[in-house]
């Protein structure tokens, strides 16, 4: 029994862990038990590795897949964009040209929905986060174990297929957005204005340190929100699947009961992994809105 | 679950696909919607131009009608007029030439029965010679009673 719990656990954080690429110091002693004899950049065999190899480390599971869904992505748009242009006057577009223009109409009408001001690069943004994000999500439904199988037989200790249960992942994006936020605030109120936002409200100036801790957890709340909303739903749906595939080892019963959960549980994901890409892009969208507005 | 490098790197990814996205998808798309969008207006703005016209020529078209049926009209009426006057004028003229047809005819018997009595005239006088020849056989002469018997022929 503790032998399969333990197992069970092992499998969990297996599938948990990121293939990190990183740098182990001198004298490091590693999970085999190997001392080194100085510093080695090296793929992290356990978890204890990859924490230890502290910042200067990155995550190639990750940044590899999402690199790849991010180029499918715009590789397909882009050369949709090339085609249409050139066959906007031969009349009715086919296949995934009609697909891809449905999108960017309910992209653009979103935006234009949310954001009052005028700037070309939010509409662009929101679909590259739209469709970037549904792409890394919809990661999480391919079969949990056949891409870390995969990768097993190939020699690689961990793999996580989906990109947006990596914290790094979303903060990364929702740190990029909370750049923008704060670049178009300082440009459209200028520093003033925008200091002016943080500390002279709601409570006048004479209310300024608190106006500035209320301002102040209102702005760092952005992409914090952001980014943990989107982390923690695919986390938690990564690891229901997680705890649905272990089923398939406790007997016919249990992998009958696992194979029902876990196509019911794919189907409710496919309306999460939708909705998380949706609510990060019009989120982004009325946090630019606004930065551009001049409000109060 | 650590959070290292893979942060920026993201960060960074995300920005280039921002950009990306931005310089090389969305503007030809959106453009390319546009154009369709101004096509299809400007098709039925077409279309509803056409069928404008359409109405137009069809009234157009029965105009005309009317008129060329007006015309016809006239044209059948002044034809009628035209035909009765031509054949009041051949009337006139057959009536004319009849006449002189008549009068030809006439001239022509007059001539003839004149020249029958002419003849019958001569012939006659011939008779009468012939008769009082016989009568008289030896007393008359013809040729010292010519001028009688010519005085004798002009009075028959």
């Amino acid at each position: 029994m503790s032998a399969e719990a333990h197992t069970s656990t092992e499998y969990i954080k297996h599938h948990l862990q990121n293939l990190t690429y990183g740098q182990l110091p001198a004298g490091y002693e590693r999970g085999d038990g190997e001392m080194l004899q100085e510093s080695t950049w090296t793929l992290a065999h356990t978890a204890r590795e990859a924490k230890d190899m502290g910042f200067m480390a990155i995550n190639v599971d990750t940044m590899g897949f999402s690199i790849l869904l991010g180029a499918l992505f715009l590789f397909l748009f882009h050369r949709v964009a090339k085609s249409a242009a050139t066959a906007a006057a031969k009349g009715a577009p086919s296949g995934l040209v009609n697909f891809v223009e449905w999108v960017v109409e309910f992209i653009d009408s979103s935006v234009k929905g949310s954001f009052t001001s005028r700037n070309p690069m939010v509409a662009p943004l929101a679909l590259t986060i739209f469709i970037w994000i549904f792409l890394m999500n919809l990661m999480d439904l391919v079969p949990i174990d056949w891409l870390p199988g995969l990768a097993g037989a190939l020699g690689l200790p961990f793999l996580k297929v989906v990109p947006t249960t990596d914290p790094n992942a979303t903060f990364g994006m929702s740190l990029a957005v909370f750049a923008l936020v704060i670049y178009y605030s300082i440009k459209m109120k200028g520093v003033g204005g925008f200091v002016g936002e943080l500390t002279l409200q709601p409570f006048g100036k004479w209310g300024m340190p608190a106006n500035l801790l209320l301002e102040g957890v209102n702005l760092i709340a952005k992409p914090v929100s952001l980014a943990l909303r989107l982390f923690g739903n695919m986390y938690a749906g990564e690891m229901i699947f997680i705890l649905i595939a272990i089923m398939f080892s406790g007997g016919t019963v249990l992998a009958l009961t696992g194979g029902v959960l876990q196509w019911a549980w794919a189907v409710f994901h496919i309306l999460i992994i939708t909705l998380q890409a949706f609510i990060f892009m019009t989120l982004t969208i009325v946090y630019l809105d606004m930065a551009h507005q001049e409000h109060h | 679950m650590n959070i290292n490098m893979t942060l920026i790197g993201q960060s960074i990814t995300f920005a280039f696909f921002v950009w990306f996205c931005m310089k090389f998808v969305w503007p030809p798309i959106v453009g390319a919607l546009e154009a369709r969008k101004k096509l299809i207006a400007d098709g039925l703005a077409a279309a509803d131009r056409g069928k404008h016209e359409l109405e137009l020529a069809a009234k157009r078209a029965s105009e005309t009608m009317h008129d060329a049926k007006i015309k016809a009209s006239e044209i059948i009426a002044q034809a009628d007029k035209r035909a009765s006057q031509i054949v009041e004028e051949s009337k006139g003229t057959a009536k004319v030439e009849g006449d002189r047809i008549i009068t030809a005819a006439k001239a022509e018997i007059e001539q003839e029965s004149h020249r029958a009595r002419e003849a019958l005239r001569g012939d006659v006088a011939a008779l009468v010679i012939a008769g009082a020849g016989k009568v008289l056989r030896r007393e008359v002469d013809a040729k010292a009673h010519a001028d009688l018997l010519e005085a004798i022929k002009n009075e028959l």
